[in-house]
């Protein structure tokens, strides 16, 4: 369903001493139907890899196919088959639940009484149907969440790209989330590529992990295999010994400094 | 076609939704016309001029309308900041028609807005000369908004963060205001300040409006039409290039 070659990003001039070589000749496939983890530490290459996946990015080189689609040449064509929740929230707050779903359904040419039904049988399923007419401003963190997979899954998408689901949410909420993943995964065939840092919930929900540190892909494999090749009891074990236990630095990007400064106004207002 | 009136609708709708800052942004052109219209009135009169509330009415409606055109451009950064911005980029539809969604809803949004400054402007006692030229007055009105929205939305699409914002704000958006001759008479001005106003795109609007509303034209409704109308043509083609240029 995804296969990758050779994929590399470099962010600046190639030739110049500034540029940074975010991902570096990954390999690897994800098969039909799979539950798939890319983890690794901060600013490892994880958002940058999906975001050459899902048309953002133009890959330096290599090659990526999706679903046999190559996503620099047919961008619209590979967008109709996935879904993403991206690792910040990107639900409109000043419209209600419905709408931001309905929204969505246009923008992927949904036909409007399959829209109608897919949006219903959603909210009922992520426990949102009673909230529909609310703002999304008035939502939980969880409950956003909940919404925004919702919104990826309405469009049939054949797969589901998942960057750091859970980050920020509670347990109970981290749960649900994990048990409605599996779920469609069984019941819809959806294949799902996902980051996460919390290494068990990688153990118990993915099939198959890669580990990336540094833009390189380190191993990959079930967890059992990384489990067995380093010798530790643990997928974390597995994770620390292979990518070490020295904390990442991740430079702040624009929209963290533009949050920076939403904050300092909205403190001067109060 | 569904794609850009849903994108048009979502405009309209966080506008309708935010009440407080329909009465907030209300409040700057309430204040130039009651403190400028009344404050200058009597000077104007003396100079021979008229009534100054009814000279700067249309100005007042002019920057209205300049004002919320582009903000709704610029929103463009709270998107991209809010993540929406992502999801209408991933979405399997080109982007020049979320461009010319957005535009058209913010360009819409002017247009109400412009007609509540003029509700504004009538309530503090301007008339205008004749109703009939209220439709005129509404074309040169939607020209304005749609010039700016567009400007706007290119703005918004080159910007990463909001101290760009205030130095746009500063350095263009407060400058196409005042070289409009939305305050002042156009005619008799230094050269060098003359020249800066009939680079203003803006001063054709406040021209046209002007002449639709109180017959007064420094510059020729036709010459105010034909810039305006090239001016939303360029601005348009500017705004879709830059948004197609945005790199989340």
């Amino acid at each position: 369903m995804i296969e990758v070659q050779g994929l590399s990003k470099v962010f600046g001039d190639p030739q110049s001493d500034k540029a940074v070589k975010a991902v570096s000749d990954a390999t690897f496939t994800v098969d039909a139907g799979e539950i798939f983890a890319f983890l690794g530490p901060n600013g490892a290459g994880k958002t940058t890899t999906i975001q050459m996946l899902t048309t953002l990015l133009k890959p330096t080189s290599g090659t990526v196919r999706i679903d046999g689609l190559d996503p620099v040449a047919k961008p619209l064509e590979v967008r109709r088959r996935f879904g993403i929740v991206f690792q910040d929230p990107s639900v409109d707050g000043e419209l209600t639940a419905y709408e931001n779903m309905d929204l969505h359904g246009v923008l992927y040419h949904v036909p409007r009484k399959l829209r109608t039904e897919r949006i219903e049988s959603l909210l009922k399923l992520f426990e949102l149907w009673d909230r529909r007419t609310s703002l999304v401003k008035t939502f939980s963190g969880g409950m956003r969440r909940r919404l925004e997979i919702a919104r990826g899954l309405l469009h049939t998408p054949k797969i589901l790209f998942l960057d750091e689901p859970t980050l920020g949410l509670d347990p109970q909420s981290r749960n649900q989330l994990w048990t409605h993943v599996k779920h469609l995964n069984v019941e819809e065939g959806v294949t799902v590529f996902l980051t996460t840092h919390y290494m068990e919930e990688a153990e118990k929900t993915a099939q198959r992990v890669a580990i990336i540190d540094h833009g390189r892909i380190v191993a990959q494999g079930s967890a059992q295999e990384l489990k067995a090749q380093t010798g530790a009891d643990s997928l974390e074990g597995a994770f620390l010994k292979l990518t070490g236990t020295m904390i990442r630095d991740e430079a702040s990007s624009s929209v963290d400094q533009m949050r920076q400064f939403a904050k300092m106004w909205s403190g001067n207002r109060r | 076609m569904n794609v850009i009136y849903v994108l048009w609708l979502r405009e309209i709708k966080r506008y309708l939704r935010s009440r407080a800052q329909i009465i907030g942004s209300l409040a700057q052109p309430a204040l130039y016309l009651l403190v400028l219209g009344f404050g200058f009135g009597a000077v104007f009169q003396q100079a021979g001029q008229g009534s100054y509330l009814q000279f700067i009415a249309p100005g007042i409606i002019a920057m209205g309308i300049l004002f919320t055109s582009v903000f709704s451009g610029i929103g463009l950064l709270w998107d991209r900041q809010f993540g929406f911005l992502k999801e209408t980029l991933v979405a399997p539809v080109p982007r020049l028609t979320i461009m010319a969604g957005r535009t058209l809803g913010g360009a819409t949004i002017a247009i109400i807005q412009g007609t509540l400054v003029l509700a504004v402007c009538i309530l503090v006692g301007f008339r205008p000369e004749s109703w009939a030229a209220v439709p005129v007055a509404l074309l040169f009105m939607a020209l304005i908004a749609v010039v700016f929205a567009a400007l706007g939305t290119a703005i918004g699409s080159t910007l990463k963060d909001m101290q760009g914002f205030q130095l746009i704000m500063n350095f263009l958006i407060m400058p196409i205001f005042f070289l409009s001759g939305a305050l002042f008479p156009l005619d008799n001005l230094p050269g060098p300040l003359h020249v800066a106003t009939r680079l203003d795109p803006l001063a054709y609007g406040v021209d046209g409006l002007r002449g639709a509303f109180i017959g007064v034209n420094h510059i020729g409704v036709l010459l105010d039409v034909s810039v305006l109308v090239v001016l939303s043509g360029l601005f348009l083609v500017l705004g879709a290039w830059a948004f197609s240029k945005i790199q989340v």
